[in-house]
């Protein structure tokens, strides 16, 4: 599951870079978007993968004082990856509409606001 | 009443979110209540930052022994809930906000914040990220105070529209989200091999880290100080800012004085808080006279006003992070005496640059608030577009001999900014190069404490050619020029600071002892990581009754 996963988040980051170095707006915000997706699941997996793991240990076993922490999921990159998705979402709109008022301005949608010279 | 007293930490960030989230309930028409609004809350961030100031000295040992406030935010103790910790710094930092916000708030009121966006409550967002920036005791709630500062910002420097302004601003905002994606990258790794967020508990685990582990967590580490140099404005990161803080109203631009400062802020917090686990490397040095050198050559071939000054920010953060890499800890009091005054300066010049634009008549297209383009921002969306210059000339009393006092001003900032007595910019940059000579050096060569020398000297010397050329031609050309009706409430706040970086100078010896104080607590860490991670929740909490 790691290496798919690694993988997963090494095309999106990759590809995310790429949109973000061409000079076409709308390709810059897709890039940006898919660097976020990219870093999200980093995030996600910084708390380490693990399947059907509880999130938080219950009294009875916390009382027996015999903890395994390979057992539980860690719930701490969950809450930042969701915290992370609601501030990369209201960026993300903010830049849309930025980019929205280059284009209606310029008539193009270079970032720098005007076509190359040929 | 001490109890009461525990509550002053978290004021700077309740009170301009309140503020800032009232006004969306008060009417556009009642602007008087806006701006009453607007000022009473940055007035009490101010009150509660010299308050800070005054609680983390020695003075107050029955509140905060040892100088540092712990503020858990939920209740719960330090590792595991979100804390607030103010020190010496983190004080000083949040007076310094405050300060520069009221002199830029008030310089606005006058014609500034007249069009209908929510620039009030953007400029107290701005504000709040900031101070939450500097109290906060958690990495990740550093992340959401940049970020809340940041979108504030991308508001503040779009007011005015026109296509160069839409242009920069995106370019701003892509270069800033693109940083906020290398924050997280830097957090998520950090987090994954310490297993913790808050600063203090951080620092005591980086050490024990074994081989594996702290690789990666070095690479976070780097990729973390990337995201802060973006923001600081260092090479090769920094093309984007001289054009953006040009290009913004003279007021956002004056705020904006602080938003380099956060990112500098953060590389000394973390650097000293790691101090034995060697963070801040020699690259720093390097990047700072590399930013030096650029920004020095951009002061010397800048045309307009606004974007020298633009260049002279850069200058700042060269030598900031130039002094900071050498990793001298006496010189860390001089390096924040020179942050507070070219804070000051920075925010100063912004707002006189906003004044003599308007002596230029005969070239507008250099001119950064371009009237005929203002209407274009909404041109896609179908709304009709308010005129930021509407009212220019109804607003406020009008002060005579505006021509001298433009003049006058515009000396001060260039004596503050170049670094000549009888300002503080010259204690700033005495101290700094004095304590660098006379401190044995440990970790960098010698030479590179002459070449730091040197480049600073030089610096000036360019900085003080590039404005003396461009205040003869601003003053002294024979170029049709219009007098300016200033009026009052933008000239004080110019007046104001250019009196308190007087009194700055006048008081350096209490002031740079404070600082001294601020160093040393800053270089004993243990101190810190005490007080946080021991300070005990007085609530107890219904699962400690459990059997």
């Amino acid at each position: 599951m790691e290496i798919v996963y690694a993988l997963g988040i090494g095309i999106l980051a990759g590809s995310g870079v790429w949109l973000l170095l061409r000079p076409r707006s709308f390709q810059v915000l897709m890039g940006l978007m898919l660097l976020s997706y990219a870093t999200n699941l980093f995030i996600f997996g910084m708390g380490r993968l693990a399947q059907q793991a509880p999130p938080i240990i219950e009294a009875a076993v916390a009382a027996s004082g015999e903890i395994d922490p390979s057992r539980y999921a860690d719930p701490v990159p969950q809450a930042l990856v969701l915290t992370a998705i609601v501030i990369g979402f209201a960026t993300t709109a903010l830049f849309l509409v930025v980019l929205l008022a280059l284009r209606g301005q310029t008539g193009t949608d270079h970032v720098d606001g005007r076509e190359p010279d040929a | 009443m001490n109890a009461l007293l525990r509550h002053l930490v978290v004021l700077p960030i309740i009170v301009p979110l309140l503020a800032g989230t009232l006004m969306f309930f008060v009417a556009e028409a009642r602007r008087t209540l806006r701006v009453a609004l607007a000022l009473a809350s940055v007035v009490a961030q101010l009150a509660a930052g010299i308050a800070l100031l005054y609680l983390t000295s020695d003075a107050a040992p029955y509140i905060w022994p040892e100088g540092i406030g712990v503020y858990p935010i939920g209740g719960w103790p330090a590792p595991f809930g979100i804390v607030l910790v103010v020190d010496r710094l983190a004080a000083v930092m949040v007076t310094l906000t405050a300060t520069v916000a009221l002199a830029a708030l008030v310089y606005s009121v006058t014609r500034w914040d007249r069009p209908g966006q929510p620039f009030h409550s953007q400029f107290q967002f701005m504000t709040m990220g900031l101070c939450g920036a500097f109290l906060t005791g958690d990495l990740f709630n550093l992340f959401v105070f940049f970020e809340v500062l940041l979108a504030a910002s991308y508001g503040l420097m779009l007011r005015g529209g026109g296509t160069e302004r839409v242009r920069l601003g995106m370019h701003y905002v892509a270069v800033n989200l693109t940083g906020s994606i290398l924050f997280l990258v830097g957090v998520a790794l950090i987090y994954g091999m310490a297993g913790t967020l808050n600063m203090a508990d951080l620092a005591g685990r980086a050490g024990a880290l074994a081989p594996p582990e702290r690789a990666l967590f070095d690479a976070g580490a780097a990729i973390l100080g990337i995201a802060f140099l973006i923001k600081a404005g260092s090479w090769p990161l920094n093309f984007w800012l001289p054009g953006t803080y040009a290009i913004a109203i003279a007021p956002v631009a004056a705020a904006f004085a602080m938003m380099t400062k956060v990112g500098l802020y953060a590389v000394l917090r973390l650097g000293t808080l790691m101090e034995e686990y060697e963070t801040l490397g020699a690259a720093l040095f390097y990047l700072g006279l590399a930013t030096l050198a650029t920004a020095t050559v951009g002061m010397l071939g800048a045309k307009h006003v606004a974007r020298l000054v633009g260049y002279s920010v850069l200058v700042s953060t060269g030598i900031l992070l130039a002094a900071l890499g050498l990793r001298i800890e006496a010189l860390t009091a001089p390096i924040l005496f020179y942050l507070i005054v070219s804070a000051l300066t920075t925010c100063t010049f912004f707002m006189l640059t906003g004044m003599t634009d308007r002596t230029r008549q005969t070239n507008p297209s250099v001119s950064p608030d371009d009237d005929a383009d203002t209407t274009s921002v909404y041109v896609p969306y179908g709304i009709k577009a308010p005129s930021v210059h509407a009212g220019d000339e109804d607003a406020g009393i009008a002060i005579p001999a505006a021509m001298a006092f433009l003049g006058m001003a515009f000396v001060c900032c260039v004596l503050l900014l170049v670094g000549l007595p009888p300002l503080p910019g010259f204690l700033a940059k005495f101290a700094l190069l004095a304590t660098a000579l006379d401190t044995p050096v440990t970790v960098m060569t010698p030479t590179a404490v002459w070449v730091l020398c040197a480049a600073v000297l030089i610096s000036g010397l360019a900085g003080l050619i590039a404005l003396s050329r461009v205040g003869m031609r601003l003053f002294w050309s024979l170029a049709a020029r219009t007098t300016p009706r200033l009026r009052l409430l933008e000239a004080a706040p110019i007046a104001a600071l250019i009196l308190l970086t007087g009194g700055l100078a006048a008081l350096a010896e209490p002031v740079y002892g404070y600082l001294g104080s601020a160093a040393r607590s800053l270089h004993e860490p243990d101190a810190y990581v005490r007080a946080v991670l021991s300070y005990e929740t007085s609530r107890e909490r219904p699962e400690d009754h459990r059997p």
